[in-house]
C-alpha cells in the first residue's frame, strides 16, 4: 500500500506535471529548430512569437466567452486557437518579408541574423505589452479536472490523490496530434520533403529546383502555428504573461541545443529531458520517500535538491553538461 | 565632412539634447539622463570590448552588472559580526567544500582514465560533495537569516569607502566571467549566446533567492555615497549663500550639485576606460584581436591562441560591466534584484553598441548617450503623440484610454525599430569602425 501511495504521489507531483511541460517545452523547440534548419539562425524572438500568438488567442477567447460560446468541459481557447494561428502566420510572414528577407538575400552570417531577431524580439515584446498589457491573465475555462484529488481517493482508497487538470491531458493529446502531423508533413508530403532538403543541403536543394522562397514561407507557417499551440498550452496550464514567455526562450533552446539544434525528434526528446530535470531536481521528495524508507530513516527535510526557484539553472546546467559531453546534442544536430 | 568633424558634431548633436532636456524639462532630468548616459556608455565600452573587438556574443550582460550591484553591497555596507559568529564562516567553509567538489570532480574526469570507473567517480565525488555542501551549508544560512531579519538577516559588509566597490565590482564580475569562458567560450557563437543568457538569470536567481548574501529580494536600501547627502548641504550655510548667490534655492541646488558631483566621478571613469580601450584597440593585442575576429582559422594558422586571447577580452569586457553595475547601484543607492530585467540591462545594451558603431570606442559611448537618452525621452514623446492620436476621440472610449496607458511600452518597440533600421541601413553604426 505504501509502495502504491509511493507512486501516486510521485505521479501526482513529478511525472504528470513534468509530461505536460515537456510536451510544451518540445513544442517551443520544435519551432526554435525547424528555423535553425531551414533559416540557420538561432530565434530569440521565439518566445515572443509564442506570446503574440497566445495573446491572439487570449483575447478572441475572451470574446467568445463573451458572446456565451463555449466547448462545453472543454476550454474555449481552443475554438479561439485557429485565429490566434491565423494572426501568428500573418506577423512572422510579414516580419520575414520586411526584416529577414534583406538579409537571406545578402546571405549575412548567422550571428548578424540572431542580432536582427534580437530586434524583432523587442518589436514584438512591445507590440504584445502594448496590446494586452504586461500583467498576468486567465483565459482557462471549462471543467478543471479530468481526475480530481478527492475522487480519486474515493476510488481506490488511497491516502494520495491523484489530480489530472484537463489542461494537462490536452497539452498531451494536442501535442501527440501535432507532432503526428508535423512529421507526416515533413516525411510524406513533397513540401515537407523539400523543406527536409533544402535544410540537409542548400545548394542541391536549389540545383534540384527547390523554390527558397516557398520553403522559408512554409517553414514560418508552421512556425507560426507550433509557437501558437505550445503558447496557448503552456498559457492554459499555468498563466498568460508576456515577461513569462520571453523567460521560457531558455528552457527552449536549452531543450532544442540538448536534442540537437536542427533535429526535430532532438528538440521533442530534449524537451522531455529538460522538463522531467527541472521537475525532479526541484521537486521535494519528502512525501515518496516517508512511503518508501522504514520509518526510522525517513527524512526530516524536504529532500529539495535545490529550490523552484532555480529550475533555470537546471535546465542551464543539463545544456552545459550535454553540450560538454556531446557538442552536438544527443541527436545529431547541424552545426553551422 | 571630415571624419573628426562627424565625430564632434554627434557628439554635440547628442550634447544639444541633453541641455535641451534642461531647458525645456528640467535640469534635474537633465543631469539624471546625463549620469546614467554615463554609465551606459561603459557598459557599452564593455560589450563593445568584447563583441566589437572579438566578435563574441555575450547576452549575459545583465549578470554582470548584477554582480557589480553586489559587490557594492558586500564592501561598503556596515559589518555585522554577530552574522559572522552565528554562522558566516560557516557558508564560507560550506562554499569552498562546494568548489573543491567541483574541482575534485573536473580533475578525476581530467585525470582517471576514460572508463565507466571514471564517470562512477566523477558521479559520487559529486553526489558526496553536494549532501556534504548542503549539510554544512542549511543550517549557517539559518542562523544568519534569523539575525534581525526586519533590517538586516545577510552577512552584512567589510564597511569600506563606496568608490572602492568600483574595481571590486570590476573583479567580481571577471572571476565569474572566467568560469564561465572556461566552460562556455569553446562553444559556438549562438551555443555562447544561449549560456551567457541563462548564466545572467542564474545570477539574478541567486541574488533574489540567497538572503544571506545581500537580503535578495528584500533589497539593500540606504547605501553610502561617495558624495554628500543633499540634507546636509541644506544645512551648511556656505553652500545655501552660494546657491542664493546663483539665484537658486537651497534644495533646488543640493539635488543638481549632488548630481554633478557624481556626474564628474562618474566622467572620470569613463574617460580612464576610453583611454584604456583605445589604447588597445590601437596596439598590437588589438590588431591581433580583430583579426582573430575576422578570421579564426587564419589566425590560428600564424600561432595565435584563440580560445585564451577570446577567453581574456571576455574577462575584460565583463569587468568594465561589473564596473558600470557597481557604480549604478551606487547612483541608486540601493540594491533591489527584483529590477534587473534583461530587456533592460542585456538587451538596450546591445542596441547601444550596434547604433552607435560596433568596433568603435568613441561609437558604443556615443551610443550609450543617445539610446540612453531615447529610453527616459521616448515615454514623455510617446505620451504626446498619443494624446494628439487620440484628440478626436470621444473622452470616455475605451479604446482612448487604453492607447494612453500603454504608452510605457512605447519604448521597447521603439528600441526594436531603432535597432531594424539601423541594421537595414547602417548596419556598421552612427561611428563606424575604420
Amino acid at each position: 500500500m505504501d509502495f502504491l501511495n509511493a507512486i501516486v504521489a510521485l505521479s501526482n507531483f513529478v511525472l504528470i506535471p513534468a509530461i505536460a511541460y515537456g510536451s510544451q517545452l518540445a513544442l517551443g523547440a520544435l519551432g526554435v529548430t525547424l528555423i535553425y534548419g531551414i533559416l540557420r539562425f538561432s530565434n530569440f524572438a521565439h518566445g515572443d512569437t509564442m506570446a503574440f500568438g497566445t495573446m491572439v488567442v487570449v483575447l478572441v477567447t475572451w470574446w467568445f466567452q463573451s458572446m456565451g460560446l463555449n466547448l462545453g468541459p472543454l476550454p474555449t481557447a481552443l475554438l479561439a486557437l485557429p485565429f490566434g494561428i491565423i494572426a501568428c502566420s500573418a506577423l512572422v510572414i510579414g516580419t520575414d518579408k520586411l526584416v529577414y528577407k534583406f538579409y537571406r538575400e545578402q546571405k549575412a552570417k548567422p550571428v548578424i541574423l540572431v542580432i536582427v531577431s534580437m530586434g524583432v524580439m523587442f518589436i514584438m515584446n512591445g507590440l504584445v505589452r502594448f496590446i494586452i498589457g504586461p500583467n498576468d491573465q486567465r483565459f482557462a475555462d471549462g471543467e478543471r479536472f479530468i481526475i480530481s484529488a478527492r475522487d480519486f481517493k474515493q476510488m481506490t482508497g488511497l491516502q494520495e490523490g491523484l489530480a489530472i487538470k484537463t489542461t494537462q491531458g490536452l497539452t498531451v493529446i494536442t501535442a501527440l496530434i501535432v507532432v503526428a502531423l508535423l512529421f507526416w508533413f515533413l516525411n510524406r508530403t513533397r513540401t515537407g520533403k523539400s523543406m527536409r532538403a533544402y535544410s540537409d543541403n542548400e545548394d542541391l536543394a536549389l540545383l534540384s529546383g527547390i523554390n527558397p522562397e516557398r520553403v522559408v514561407l512554409y517553414t514560418w507557417l508552421i512556425v507560426a502555428a507550433l509557437a501558437t499551440v505550445a503558447g496557448t498550452l503552456y498559457g492554459l496550464d499555468k498563466t498568460f504573461k508576456p515577461f513569462t514567455y520571453f523567460q521560457l526562450l531558455l528552457p527552449i533552446f536549452a531543450s532544442a541545443i540538448v536534442g540537437g539544434l536542427g533535429s526535430p525528434l532532438g528538440a521533442i526528446t530534449g524537451g522531455f529531458v529538460i522538463a522531467f530535470s527541472e521537475v525532479t531536481i526541484t521537486y521535494a521528495w519528502k512525501k515518496v520517500l516517508t512511503y518508501l524508507l522504514p520509518e526510522n530513516l525517513a527524512p526530516d527535510g524536504l529532500v529539495q535538491l535545490l529550490s523552484t526557484d532555480y529550475k533555470f539553472a537546471v535546465s542551464f546546467a543539463i545544456l552545459v553538461i550535454v553540450l560538454l559531453f556531446k557538442p552536438t546534442g544527443l541527436f545529431k544536430g547541424k552545426s553551422v | 565632412m571630415t571624419d573628426t568633424t562627424k565625430k564632434i558634431g554627434l557628439f554635440a548633436i547628442v550634447g544639444l539634447l541633453i541641455v535641451l532636456t534642461g531647458v525645456i524639462q528640467s535640469w534635474n532630468t537633465a543631469l539624471q539622463i546625463l549620469n546614467m548616459g554615463l554609465i551606459s556608455a561603459i557598459m557599452a565600452l564593455g560589450v563593445n570590448l568584447q563583441w566589437g573587438f572579438a566578435g563574441l556574443f555575450n547576452v549575459g550582460i545583465m549578470g554582470f552588472v548584477a554582480l557589480g550591484g553586489l559587490a557594492t553591497v558586500l564592501v561598503s555596507t556596515d559589518p555585522l559580526p554577530e552574522a559572522w559568529s552565528a554562522g558566516g564562516f560557516r557558508i564560507l567553509l560550506a562554499l569552498v567544500l562546494g568548489a573543491a567538489t567541483v574541482v575534485a570532480a573536473v580533475l578525476s574526469y581530467a585525470r582517471l582514465a576514460k572508463g565507466k570507473a571514471r564517470t562512477l567517480a566523477m558521479l559520487a565525488i559529486l553526489v558526496v560533495g553536494f549532501f556534504l555542501y548542503r549539510w554544512v551549508f542549511d543550517p549557517a544560512v539559518e542562523a544568519v537569516e534569523a539575525i534581525n531579519p526586519a533590517m538586516a538577516g545577510n552577512i552584512g559588509g567589510l564597511g569600506l569607502p563606496v568608490v572602492l566597490a568600483w574595481p571590486v565590482g570590476g573583479l567580481l564580475a571577471a572571476g565569474v566571467a572566467w568560469i564561465i569562458g572556461k566552460t562556455a567560450l569553446g562553444l559556438r557563437s549562438d551555443y555562447l549566446a544561449i549560456a551567457t543568457l541563462g548564466i545572467a538569470e542564474i545570477i539574478i536567481a541567486v541574488m533574489k533567492n540567497e538572503d544571506w548574501l545581500a537580503r535578495g529580494v528584500k533589497n539593500v536600501i540606504g547605501l553610502p555615497r561617495p558624495v554628500p547627502y543633499e540634507i546636509d548641504l541644506q544645512q551648511s550655510t556656505a553652500f545655501v549663500d552660494r546657491a542664493t548667490s546663483f539665484g537658486l534655492t537651497a534644495t533646488t541646488a543640493s539635488t543638481l550639485w549632488v548630481k554633478l558631483l557624481y556626474a564628474g566621478l562618474f566622467t572620470v571613469v569613463l574617460l580612464i576606460l576610453l583611454w584604456m580601450a583605445q589604447k588597445a584597440l590601437h596596439s598590437p593585442w588589438g590588431r591581433m584581436m580583430r583579426a582573430i575576429r575576422d578570421n579564426e582559422v587564419a589566425s590560428e594558422a600564424m600561432g595565435k591562441d584563440v580560445t585564451r586571447r577570446h577567453l581574456q577580452v571576455f574577462i575584460l569586457g565583463s569587468a568594465v560591466c561589473g564596473i558600470a553595475g557597481a557604480m549604478m547601484t551606487t547612483l541608486d543607492g540601493q540594491l533591489t534584484p527584483g529590477t534587473y530585467q534583461p530587456l533592460r540591462f542585456t538587451f538596450l545594451i546591445w542596441v547601444m553598441v550596434i547604433v552607435g558603431g560596433s568596433g568603435n570606442n568613441l561609437g558604443a559611448v556615443l551610443g550609450g548617450f543617445l539610446i540612453w537618452f531615447l529610453w527616459v525621452q521616448v515615454e514623455p514623446l510617446g505620451q504626446a503623440l498619443m494624446q494628439v492620436i487620440t484628440y478626436g476621440m470621444a473622452d470616455d472610449s475605451a479604446l482612448k484610454a487604453h492607447l494612453l496607458d500603454s504608452t510605457a511600452h512605447m519604448r521597447l518597440l521603439t528600441m526594436g525599430l531603432v535597432l531594424l533600421l539601423v541594421l537595414r541601413f547602417s548596419p556598421r553604426g552612427l561611428i563606424p569602425e575604420k
